[in-house]
């Protein structure tokens, strides 16, 4: 935890002193100490529960949806296999933020769905990752030696049992040092979503900009925020990392 | 009709990997309690026969049949042939995630149906065949190859298999751990399992199989009592394959 403390602590000295410029920083617009910076930080930091609410919806449907799409790509039938092979192309090539937009202003129109801003960017950022989680998952899921397998099978296992008791449980193990940096990445995208306009940090920062004419105070202070809220994520992920290698130990 | 005799009928059975032919028109009929030792060159087709077995390779043509079920693409009757046929991996094979108890007991809970407490009593009876009850509660890495060896052969009994088969067991193994493996293995066949086993160890052979089966280029070659086997081979191959392995 101190690493990362003392990374945000560096970010922020180095943000807000003037680096040798002739800037004149006006951080009253979010200072604690005043009226009119509390209403400011109030604002800013009342977007957070969107923010967290959005990418733990996507993080969430992307895990299953990613999953889905790698046992796709890694089964025997050669159809199934071309689907979750072509879903992981095309979705991994589209830019999140045309995503975004697509789905929110495109959908409506192509299939009438209409899904509002806050589902429209759970299922934009859901889909996108969900490419690239099926890719880690798969990575994961091919690592396992063929010998685990043959040993499920030999004593009568489904292939769901198989998997669920067997593989998966040594997969999710090896690949959740990239699945984590892949939902902080998540956490960082959801910004986008501010763009067809749910109230999330970004969006706040941008719609006090617009007031307090103070673009660069605010956007640093969104910075600080991301860069907290990362550091907790990432705390938990490595939490979970330790608690989930126990069983791995060998004789001290 | 009569019944058949065979626990385990191969008849005319062929297979290639590439352009390789693993496996040419074999033919095996093993009894029930009936100790077959199968040995032989490297790459002579020895492992893939006995994998053709519990389908973890796949024949191309010919019949297998298992306890009456021919072995077909048949997810369900694959099933069932399985749950009848134990196998022991020269690599064991065991789950490294799980400890020894949840290894043996993960099979009879999901594919058995039994109760976890059935399951664990089941696995414990196993473990003392083996000799190990006091690791019950320890990781796979924390045990010694032999021991894992063990564990893996205790797991395959927990599903009360009517047929065992061994890919060689013991080659994995320090020389020291060897025995103990062997031993277990010994009184397994003292038990009346039926069991067909892919090995090197001759000494094992001769005191435990009831036939030899020596393959060479993917062919079986001879088929013999062990007296017989050891003493007048009936091929040129075989008597130079024997004399490599018993004199080195």
């Amino acid at each position: 935890m101190s690493f990362r403390l003392i990374s945000i602590a560096l970010l922020a000295a180095l943000l807000t002193t003037g680096c040798g410029t002739e800037y004149t920083w006006g951080w009253f617009v979010v200072s604690p100490w005043t009226p009119k910076g509390q209403t400011n930080l109030r604002f800013l930091i009342s977007g957070l529960g969107w923010t967290l609410l959005l990418a733990a919806c996507a993080i969430l449907l992307s895990v299953i949806t990613g999953l889905l799409v790698s046992l796709l790509s890694l089964s025997n039938n050669k159809g199934l296999r071309a689907i979750g092979r072509v879903y992981v192309e095309v979705f991994r090539s589209i830019p999140m933020l045309v995503m975004v937009l697509w789905v929110y202003y495109g959908l409506p129109v192509v299939l009438g769905i209409e899904l509002g801003v806050f589902a429209s960017g759970v299922v934009a950022l859901a889909v996108c990752d969900s490419a690239f989680e099926a890719e880690i998952f798969r990575a994961g899921i091919q690592s396992i030696d063929r010998g685990q397998h043959e040993a499920s099978e030999s004593i009568g296992l489904t292939w769901f049992d198989k998997m669920r008791f067997v593989i998966m449980p040594q997969a999710v193990r090896r690949i959740l040092p990239p699945l984590g940096n892949q939902f902080v990445y998540m956490l960082k995208t959801s910004s986008l979503v501010s763009i067809i306009g749910l109230t999330e940090l970004t969006r706040k920062a941008n719609e006090l900009v617009v007031t307090e004419y103070r673009p660069l105070e605010i956007y640093t202070f969104l910075i600080l925020e991301y860069l907290v809220l990362i550091v907790i994520v990432s705390f938990l992920v490595r939490m979970l990392e330790r608690r989930m290698g126990v069983s791995d130990r060998r004789p001290s | 009709m009569t019944a058949n005799p065979y626990i385990v009928q191969l008849e005319a059975v062929s297979k290639h990997f590439g352009s390789f032919q693993a496996l040419r028109n074999i033919s095996l009929a093993v009894r029930p309690g009936e100790k077959v030792v199968i040995c032989g060159p490297s790459g002579s087709g020895k492992s893939t026969m006995i994998r053709c077995v519990n389908r973890l390779e796949r024949h191309e043509s010919g019949r297998i049949t298992v306890d009456g079920l021919e072995i077909t693409d048949d997810a369900r009757s694959l099933q069932a042939i399985r749950c009848e046929v134990g196998m022991v991996f020269q690599s064991f094979n065991l789950f490294p995630h799980l400890s020894v108890m949840d290894n043996l007991t993960l099979g009879p809970i999901r594919v058995r149906n039994m109760s976890r407490k059935e399951a664990e009593d089941v696995a414990m009876h196993f473990l003392e065949r083996v000799r190990i009850p006091e690791q019950a509660r320890k990781y796979p890495a924390q045990l010694s190859g032999g021991q894992q060896q063990r564990v893996a052969i205790a797991r395959s009994l927990c599903m009360k298999p009517k047929l065992m088969l061994f890919d060689e067991p013991t080659s994995a193994l320090d020389p020291e751990m060897i025995n103990e493996v062997l031993d277990v293995m010994e009184k397994l066949a003292l038990d009346g399992m039926t069991m067909l086993v892919v090995t090197h160890e001759m000494g094992f052979a001769k005191r435990v199989a009831d036939t030899m089966v020596f393959m060479d280029k993917g062919e079986i070659v001879e088929t013999a009592p062990p007296a017989m086997f050891f003493n007048n081979p009936g091929t040129d191959r075989c008597k130079l394959f024997l004399k490599q392995i018993l004199t080195h």
